[in-house]
């Protein structure tokens, strides 16, 4: 549940970020500039969110480039940070932290959103609506002009650092009432409305990101858009931005366009004969 | 015999009166089939069923044909239109008056089977032929007698009609007929087994008429290569290539949809499935590129060509967009050899014109002729530009004549071999006709409201509207007058409900699910009402193993209510009065079927909902009429007003939603779900702006979404892609078989709130 950037057990105890935050801030920084393809102006705008510190919603479909933005700016920003993959068996406790039973006692262990708060780090918490609701709620207190975090069961309220931000991902396109984010947790976030780019940007991008000729990812992109025509046809979602990425690096590997299209466009996303079939027939009729 | 039959509902009473028969097997299925009856029949198309079935009664043949009538009908009637119904009766009198009256109930028998898998009704009436032209030829001519004996194979062949068809076309459904009716006249044993598929020669026929791929087996597909790979989408309407002998039917479109012949087999290493894929590829390009031209002033020999030019002009644009389908046009496009037409005795202008379609395709055309080449050079720069035109095209075309016409272009003797491109469809969209009357004049018709047609009811409120070229409200823009939407006759809601009873046993099970039981645990927690037993003890033996234990070892309860209000606004306009594409129903009519089974649904699931309609006619008078408040039951009084659900006037959707939203918001709930049920976009006889009510709806979802509701758009327009994700986002389907609404609803319904 919890992504690369931090796990459970390497969490940061309260005691040893006091003795060495440099280091474990600096565990969670970007080093290398991501490449990230600025689709309008977002990234001017986020920057303008920080500066105020401003909790930052970034919504949209799967494999868009949500969190591939978040950590690009984290990198610009200098600032580390802590990436959350929510889920419905998740509690607050995963976000706040918990005691842990010892052969001589008990351990407080900072979970990553108290990490995030102490070191001064972006807290992304990706996929948020996936969580149950009485565990979203523990953010509300960081969102206001308050930026506390009160751990109830350690008797603590903390200040969050002057440099924390939150950051939470969703995508609407689930189409439940019962997967919409509350209004009141809405209503405590800047926004970012994320889609898929357009022909000419997407192209751009998987182009850059995987070093492979324009004209033939302008072929992936026209059959991702094939896919895109047929949601709600038959299909949930079309075929993501990642899914194109994949592709084409597979093809960089050598592997003949046609069966990577296959592999890593079509396969995944459907098991209805039809459609398969369909998309089959759009990748044999644009490579020519 | 059970004559006093006493049927709870009068209206089944009455209808079982006007079948007038004591048959008690009847009896048994009579509800059965009514409820079928009733779910795909018009009024006239009901009464027309009994009257059928009475008939087929008193025909002196016993129950079975009656029963088979009353079984098959329904279903035929829904594949094929209810209108079919007097052709089917004159083959029952024909065979009531030879002596083959024995054969009427196989042939009903099977008749709902063929039914579904021909689909067309014109594709039944060559059913009906072969079978009446089989029944004239096998009667009463064995061995010389008179005709007094029934054809010996016409049961037989009833009764593998179904499976005959869903391997042949009509087209060797007759050829197979034909083989046996050739062989076998005389016969009557051997022409049984034929007919019964038993002889060794009668399946040797079947295997050899067996080919190609039929529309019905990958309509799915083609509906999907339309919406996939060209945004586009339509009906697909099958006819039969086999009984037009003289002049071979030719794909075309129209209003209603496009036509494809029935099968395609497999030519040149071309699959029947992409044979029909270039036919709608081709009528695609049409669609998109090309725009009428007037044809009067143009000789048939101009229109040829221009034919001929615009058609290599949509298939160049065609070929940018896939380029893979340079290879499937080249494939299918013939490839004349320029010396095969000898110009001083025949007409050579189809021959040309292939030629040079074919050049302006194929790169390696190898043609040498002069003017040839010099016109598809110039093709080429014109097309270099840009897409083109079809009156640029036109033009070009038309210097093509001119530069190679001969003398014996007049010819009687028109040189027509390898110049057919059959995956082009007769191009009669290309064309307009100036003498065929001004039918442009005829909308725009005024609609006002009736002198004396008051608004009654309360005063109006005022709701703002969304401007969005200057980006702010206009004030008290729209005036809302809401009142209670008159009332009907509830009986006809109940029967509705009963038509589709077997889709709402359906819809119950799912339902069941959706109820909310009463009492759930949540394992894992750390803080909860009672320790879990199981889950303290692993803990327990982690700890003791040195282990780190997990501290969620306590579960708690929660009632998991479901907390859902729902609001129902239904479009009312005009539009809904029109008929559903694929159905003998007025889109309103379906609308109605399928609110009424909602209705059931939500009652039954206990959520609180409400419906109301909405419809207007300018700013000034917009219309919100209730149907279901929340304090109602879904009862009587509320079936009486959907019942007499009418469509008229326009679309105003911001200001109906906004005022939707001042009852929903008001309401305690958890989620609130505004369901939208519309057929077209918003719009009004006052804007002329087509993007101003579009955004302002936009603007009013904005708003819901502010106040904590949900907003969801079902949409009746096929072309709804084009606006409604600007309105709703992603919060939108659009149903694309109308027909189904009434299963889709209610589906939807619970999908969105699982
Ligand atoms: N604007 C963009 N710039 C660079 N890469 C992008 C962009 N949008 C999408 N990608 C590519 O798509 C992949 C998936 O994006 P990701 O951010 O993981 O999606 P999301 O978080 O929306 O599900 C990324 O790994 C990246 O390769
Ligand atoms: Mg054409």
């Amino acid at each position: 549940m919890i992504e690369n950037e931090v796990s459970v057990e390497a969490n940061v105890s309260e005691v040893n970020v006091k003795q060495s935050g440099h280091n474990y801030k600096d565990q969670y920084k970007i080093h290398q500039e991501p490449f990230y393809q600025q689709q309008r102006n977002e990234v001017q705008l986020y920057e303008a969110a920080y500066r105020s510190r401003l909790p930052v919603m970034v919504k949209g479909p799967t494999g868009c480039g949500k969190s591939r933005f978040v950590e690009y700016m984290a990198w610009k920003l200098n600032k580390p940070l802590i990436t959350v993959a929510c889920n419905e068996d998740m509690t607050a406790s995963d976000l706040v932290g918990r005691y842990l039973l010892e052969a001589n006692g008990t351990r407080w262990l900072d979970g990553p959103l108290t990490t995030a708060a102490r070191l001064g780090a972006i807290c992304y918490l990706d996929e948020i609506v996936e969580a149950r609701q009485d565990t979203t709620v523990v953010i509300h207190p960081l969102t206001d002009h308050r930026r506390t975090l009160p751990l109830d069961k350690k008797g603590e309220l903390i200040h969050a650092h002057p440099d924390f931000q939150l950051v939470i991902s969703y995508n609407p396109g689930y189409q439940s009432l019962m997967k919409d984010l509350k209004q009141s947790t809405k209503q405590r976030f800047t926004a970012f409305d994320f889609d898929y780019p357009n022909a000419e940007l997407e192209t751009q991008i998987v182009a850059k990101e995987t070093g492979m000729d324009a004209a033939l990812v302008a072929k992936l992109v026209k059959i991702g858009g094939v896919a895109r025509n047929l949601k709600g046809h038959g299909l949930d979602e079309g075929i993501s931005t990642r899914l194109l990425v994949y592709a084409a690096t597979l093809i960089k590997d050598g592997v003949e366009p046609r069966d990577a299209c296959r592999m890593a466009m079509v396969r995944p996303i459907t098991d209805d004969a039809d459609i398969r079939e369909t998309l089959d027939h759009a990748i044999d009729a644009t490579f020519a | 015999m059970t004559t006093e039959t006493e049927y709870q509902h009068p209206l089944m009473a009455a209808y079982w009166k006007q079948l007038d028969t004591r048959f008690p097997q009847v009896e048994e299925v009579f509800e059965d089939c009514m409820a079928e009856a009733l779910a795909v029949l018009t009024r006239a198309g009901l009464d027309a069923y009994l009257e059928a079935a009475r008939v087929i009664g008193k025909l002196g043949r016993g129950v079975e044909p009656m029963l088979a009538f009353m079984e098959a009908w329904p279903s035929t009637a829904k594949a094929v239109g209810e209108s079919a119904l007097p052709a089917v009766m004159v083959l029952i009198q024909r065979m009531q008056k030879s002596p083959n009256g024995r054969a009427i109930a196989p042939f009903l028998q099977t008749l709902a089977p063929v039914a579904r898998r021909l689909k067309a009704q014109e594709l039944l009436q060559d059913y009906l032929d072969i079978t009446l032209n089989f029944m004239e030829r096998t009667t009463g001519s064995i061995h010389g007698h008179h005709t007094t004996f029934p054809s010996p194979g016409l049961p037989e062949f009833f009764a593998q009609a179904p499976n005959l068809l869903s391997q042949l076309t009509l087209a060797g459904l007759k050829n197979w007929v034909e083989y046996g009716i050739r062989n076998y006249r005389t016969h009557p044993e051997r022409q049984k087994d034929y007919f019964s598929l038993q002889s060794a020669d009668s399946r040797a026929v079947l295997q050899r008429e067996r080919h190609g791929t039929l529309l019905v087996d990958v309509e799915r597909k083609l509906d999907m290569y339309l919406r996939g790979l060209w945004r586009d989408s339509d009906h697909l309407v099958p006819y039969s290539t086999a009984f037009d002998e003289i002049r071979k039917p030719i794909p075309y479109y129209d209003k209603l949809g496009i036509r494809l012949p029935d099968v395609y087999d497999d030519a040149d290493n071309v699959s029947g499935l992409d044979r029909y894929r270039a036919v709608l590829a081709h009528i695609v390009g049409h669609r998109r590129w090309s725009e009428a031209q007037v044809a009067d002033n143009w000789s048939p020999f101009q229109r040829m060509a221009v034919e001929f030019f615009e058609d290599c002009r949509i298939e160049t644009l065609l070929i940018r967009e896939y380029p893979g389908l340079r290879k499937l046009f080249l494939a299918l496009h013939p490839e004349p050899l320029e010396t095969s037409c000898d110009p001083e005795t025949t007409s050579c202008l189809r021959h040309r014109m292939t030629m040079l379609s074919r050049a302006l395709l194929d790169p390696d055309h190898g043609y040498v002729d002069a003017d040839l080449n010099d016109f598809v050079a110039r093709f080429h720069a014109v097309m270099a530009q840009g897409t083109s035109s079809m009156q640029e095209i036109a033009s070009l075309a038309l210097s093509y004549v001119a530069r190679t016409r001969r003398q014996s272009d007049q010819f009687a003797r028109v040189h027509f071999d390898n110049t057919v491109v059959d995956y082009r469809d007769d191009n009669r969209q290309l064309w307009k006709f100036i003498e065929a009357g001004d039918e442009e004049d005829a909308f725009d018709e005024e609609r006002k409201i009736e002198p004396g047609e008051e608004i009654r009811g309360l005063p109006p409120r005022h709701y703002p509207e969304w401007d969005y070229s200057s980006q702010t409200y206009r004030p008290d823009w729209a005036s809302v007058y809401e009142a209670l939407h008159p009332s009907g006759n509830p009986a006809d809601i109940d029967r509705l409900l009963q038509k589709h009873s077997a889709l709402a046993k359906q819809l119950k099970k799912m339902l069941d699910l959706l109820k909310p039981q009463d009492k759930v645990r949540i394992r894992y927690q750390e803080e909860g009402s009672e320790l879990d037993l199981d889950v303290a003890i692993r803990s327990l033996i982690d700890f003791k193993g040195g282990a780190t234990p997990d501290p969620r070892i306590n579960m708690s309860h929660k009632t998991s209510g479901r907390d859902i209000t729902v609001m129902l606004l239904l479009d009312l306009s005009e539009s809904l009065n029109k008929k559903a594409a694929g159905s003998d129903q007025t889109i309103l009519e379906l609308s109605q079927e399928a609110v009424s089974l909602l209705a059931w649904a939500i009652e039954k699931l206990g959520d609180p909902f409400a419906i109301a309609g909405f419809h207007s006619n300018t700013r000034h008078d917009v219309r919100y009429l209730h149907i279901k408040g929340y304090g109602e039951h879904f009862n009587d009084d509320v079936k009486a007003r959907l019942a007499a659900m009418e469509a008229g006037y326009s679309t105003r959707m911001g200001a109906a939603m906004r005022h939707a939203a001042h009852y929903l918001a008001a309401r305690p709930a958890d989620k609130k779900l505004m369901l939208i049920l519309t057929d077209g976009r918003s719009s009004d006889v006052d804007a002329h702006d087509e993007r101003l009510l579009i955004e302002d709806a936009r603007q009013a979802v904005k708003e819901l979404d502010r106040q904590d509701i949900f907003p969801y758009c079902i949409s009746l327009d096929p072309k709804a892609d084009e606006y409604v994700g600007d309105i709703f986002g992603r919060q939108f389907t659009v149903i694309d078989h109308i027909e189904r609404l009434p299963e889709r609803l209610p589906q939807l319904f619970m999908a969105l709130t699982k």
